[in-house]
């Protein structure tokens, strides 16, 4: 195992700061209320978890949501039979969507190339159409898993404090609600980041960059590349379940939809859009993607006059009527025009945008830094 | 027994041929110019909504104010006039009751052009990128033309009535000289079954029987070799892309009257389509058709009662079965050739 160099360090330590100081640097961006915030952790551990497995070894992986959805289900579960505390919720999410992800990738790993993804997709639509039907005992299909006041939790029955009113999840008796459950996110955003920078940087991790570039030389070296692929594989679904669980953390309701192909096709969305391959590059098209599915969102006609005011009139009504195609409900068009014009002109994500000016403004530097060593200045809303 | 089996093979027969109509465009696609395209399930639903525009269009009026006639609460008379009833005639009520198979006038140029618009503007910048790229490109592009289909014709399914002639059942039981009103079947998937049989016939022919169709075939086999004989194949491969889209168009127009086009019906399509070009092996257009039908009978199999009884939810999730174990037992699905797609 490659000792942390201090560029590593760096990184880990601005990343850490970035994150922690979210709430402030994102005030003039009107993004640092706290349920945002969450979900900017939350996602960003789901896009730091899917790149371990698309970014290493190339195999793309198009039913990501099902192990972020079956961690859901098991946090809600652990919530309703055993305890409200978070911790043995996140335990046991994470441990069964790992043993769900070890199934589903011994079987899908048999296969590469568009097979794999069409593998795990049907694995992800099946766990989906049978969440909503056969398996509602376990999922309450439609309505969604939710706590309800008399549910067993025979832990915390043990211990005689069967809380009164409605239930919510706890971190050691403390209420997670607001910035306490963004800091709680926070932590494991950046306990998530180092492992995978670790990852990134071991012999393991060159093994898996091994496979991308060249799985048939691998083999002929005499390498077995399954145990590696699928060792990626249960570690990116482990982070998915993670996600999951603190997803059920911030807000105990597990629905099914959580595990539909488009939110698989979202988290494919967010790596490639950061830059897949990167460190930083996956959170940062995470929150580039909550960002503005928040924010764009929630612009309307209104919003949008005052801002074209300085048109003269006329021109400022026709600005404001096609400007509003984009934002609001057709938000989604904005995200397709952009995420086209990206992988047209910048395949490398918004990181290797990042690069390319770098180098541009000094030209002298050293040669082109590799990506995890690439400073992070994060600036999600340019 | 013999009966309902005979039925529920029916009923799996328009579906299977939808699917069958998609995978087929998919497959052209990807055996001539090696593209993933993930746009295809949106060239689906431009085409079912080429149905809407063109029904949108004939039901036109213009509404003029009759100041001398009074209407029962006393306000003047809105005299509404149908505008193709001043352009056609008599003839425009036969057009707008037989709007949809009509709307094929229109399909065939918009898709074709907006097939050939496709690949000249974006897509063949992609032929030497790597797959996942394609996927991404053109899921973009997907959700670009959703969207764009959603601010115009807003977001709720909007019903396309059928010809009038043409609704009701046929009782096929008694036309093959079994017992009368057994075996009864809804004309307009009939109708759809066979409009596909006539499309993938014509397809076939046309890749078959030509000379274009010839070298298209040369050209996939061997790109660069028809190239270097002096043929100009991107052109020809380009035209493939636009006639791709005029299958996928069509199928979603003839669709319309059996499923009410939202703008999410290409992508619902879509991710079943992309499995069953997988089951039938990339590449293959004989194995498109194939899964295509196989899968379309094998869910209509699965949502039978009996079956359900037997295995609860199997009708939920007998294609993604059906895929995983083909693609788990077959490597290359049932008639894919090796090497293709496996990098």
């Amino acid at each position: 195992m490659r000792t942390m160099t201090r560029n590593d360090l760096m990184l880990l330590l601005g990343f850490a700061a970035v994150v922690l100081a979210m709430p402030i640097w994102l005030q003039p961006f009107g993004a640092a209320y706290p349920d945002l915030l969450q979900r900017f952790m939350i996602f960003g551990i789901f896009a730091v978890g899917f790149n371990i497995l698309f970014g290493l070894t190339g195999y793309l992986s198009f039913g990501h949501a099902a192990f972020f959805g079956v961690g859901s289900y098991a946090a809600v579960w652990s919530f309703k039979l055993l305890s409200l505390d978070a911790i043995p919720a996140m335990i046991f999410a994470i441990v069964i969507s790992g043993v769900f992800a070890l199934i589903i990738g011994y079987l899908s790993l048999r296969r590469s190339g568009i097979y794999f993804s069409i593998l795990t997709l049907a694995f992800a639509q099946m766990s989906y159409n049978l969440a909503y039907s056969v398996l509602t005992p376990i999922t309450n299909g439609e309505t969604g898993l939710q706590l309800t006041i008399n549910d067993p939790r025979y832990l915390d029955r043990v211990f005689g404090d069967a809380m009164p009113g409605q239930p919510v999840p706890t971190l050691l008796g403390q209420s997670l609600g607001g910035f306490t459950g963004f800091y709680f996110c926070a932590a494991f955003l950046i306990l998530t980041f180092f492992i995978a920078q670790r990852i990134t940087g071991s012999p393991f991790g060159m093994m898996l960059k091994g496979i991308k570039s060249n799985q048939t030389r691998m083999n002929y070296t005499g390498v077995n590349t399954r145990p590696y692929t699928l060792a990626a594989f249960v570690i990116s679904g482990m982070y998915a379940g993670l996600a999951g669980a603190l997803m059920a953390v911030t807000d105990p309701l597990a629905g099914a939809e959580r595990m539909q192909w488009t939110a698989s096709g979202e988290v494919v969305l967010m790596t490639i859009l950061g830059g897949a391959g990167t460190l930083v590059g996956p959170v940062l098209g995470a929150w580039i993607i909550k960002y503005f599915e928040n924010i764009f969102s929630a612009l309307n006609d209104s919003i949008l006059a005052r801002f074209w005011s300085f048109l003269p009139d006329g021109l400022d009504h026709t600005a404001v009527v096609v400007s509003g195609k984009f934002v609001g409900e057709g938000w989604f068009l904005t995200l397709g025009l952009v995420f086209v014009l990206i992988v047209v002109f910048l395949p490398g994500g918004v990181m290797e945008g990042v690069r390319r000016i770098t180098t541009l403004v000094s030209p002298k530097s050293k040669p082109p830094a590799s990506p995890e060593s690439t400073s992070p200045q994060p600036q999600p809303a340019e | 027994m013999f009966d309902v089996i005979f039925l529920q093979f029916l009923n799996g027969l328009d579906k299977g041929a939808a699917y069958a109509l998609i995978a087929l465009g998919l497959t052209l696609v990807f055996g001539t110019l090696g593209v993933v395209n993930f746009a295809h399930g949106a060239l689906f639903m431009l085409g079912a909504f080429c149905a809407v525009l063109f029904r949108q269009l004939l039901t036109m009026e213009t509404i003029t104010i009759d100041p001398t006639q009074l209407s029962p609460w006393g306000a003047p008379l809105e005299v509404r006039a149908p505008l193709v009833q001043a352009w056609f005639g008599d003839f425009g009520a036969v057009l707008v009751n037989y709007s949809v198979p009509a709307s094929i006038i229109i399909t065939i140029p918009i898709m074709l052009l907006v097939g050939i618009g496709l690949e000249r503007g974006i897509i063949k910048h992609f032929y030497k990128r790597p797959h996942a790229e394609q996927i991404l490109v053109t899921f973009g592009l997907a959700i670009v033309a959703q969207e764009l289909i959603k601010s115009f014709f807003g977001p709720n399914p909007i019903p396309q009535p059928m010809p009038s002639d043409l609704r009701g059942a046929a009782d096929i039981g008694a036309f093959l000289g079994m017992q009368a009103n057994v075996i009864t079947y809804p004309i307009w998937r009939l109708v759809y079954f066979l409009f596909s049989f006539i499309i993938i016939g014509g397809v076939f022919a046309f890749l078959q029987f030509t000379t274009f169709g010839m070298v298209v075939r040369a050209g996939m086999a061997d790109r660069e070799t028809v190239g270097l004989l002096g043929i100009n194949i991107d052109k020809r491969f380009t035209i493939m892309f636009g006639l791709a889209a005029v299958v996928a168009g069509l199928a979603g127009v003839m669709y319309t009257p059996l499923l009410p086009p939202n703008y999410h019906i290409g992508m619902d399509f879509l991710v079943l389509s992309f499995v069953v070009v997988v089951v039938g092996g990339m590449g293959s257009l004989p194995g498109a058709v194939a899964a295509g039908f196989l899968l379309g009978i094998l869910q209509s199999f699965a949502s039978m009662t009996q079956v359900k009884a037997l295995i609860p939810g199997i009708d939920q999730v007998i294609i993604y079965l059906v895929a995983v174990v083909i693609l788990l037992v077959l490597p290359r699905g049932l008639f894919g050739r090796r090497g293709v797609m496996e990098a």
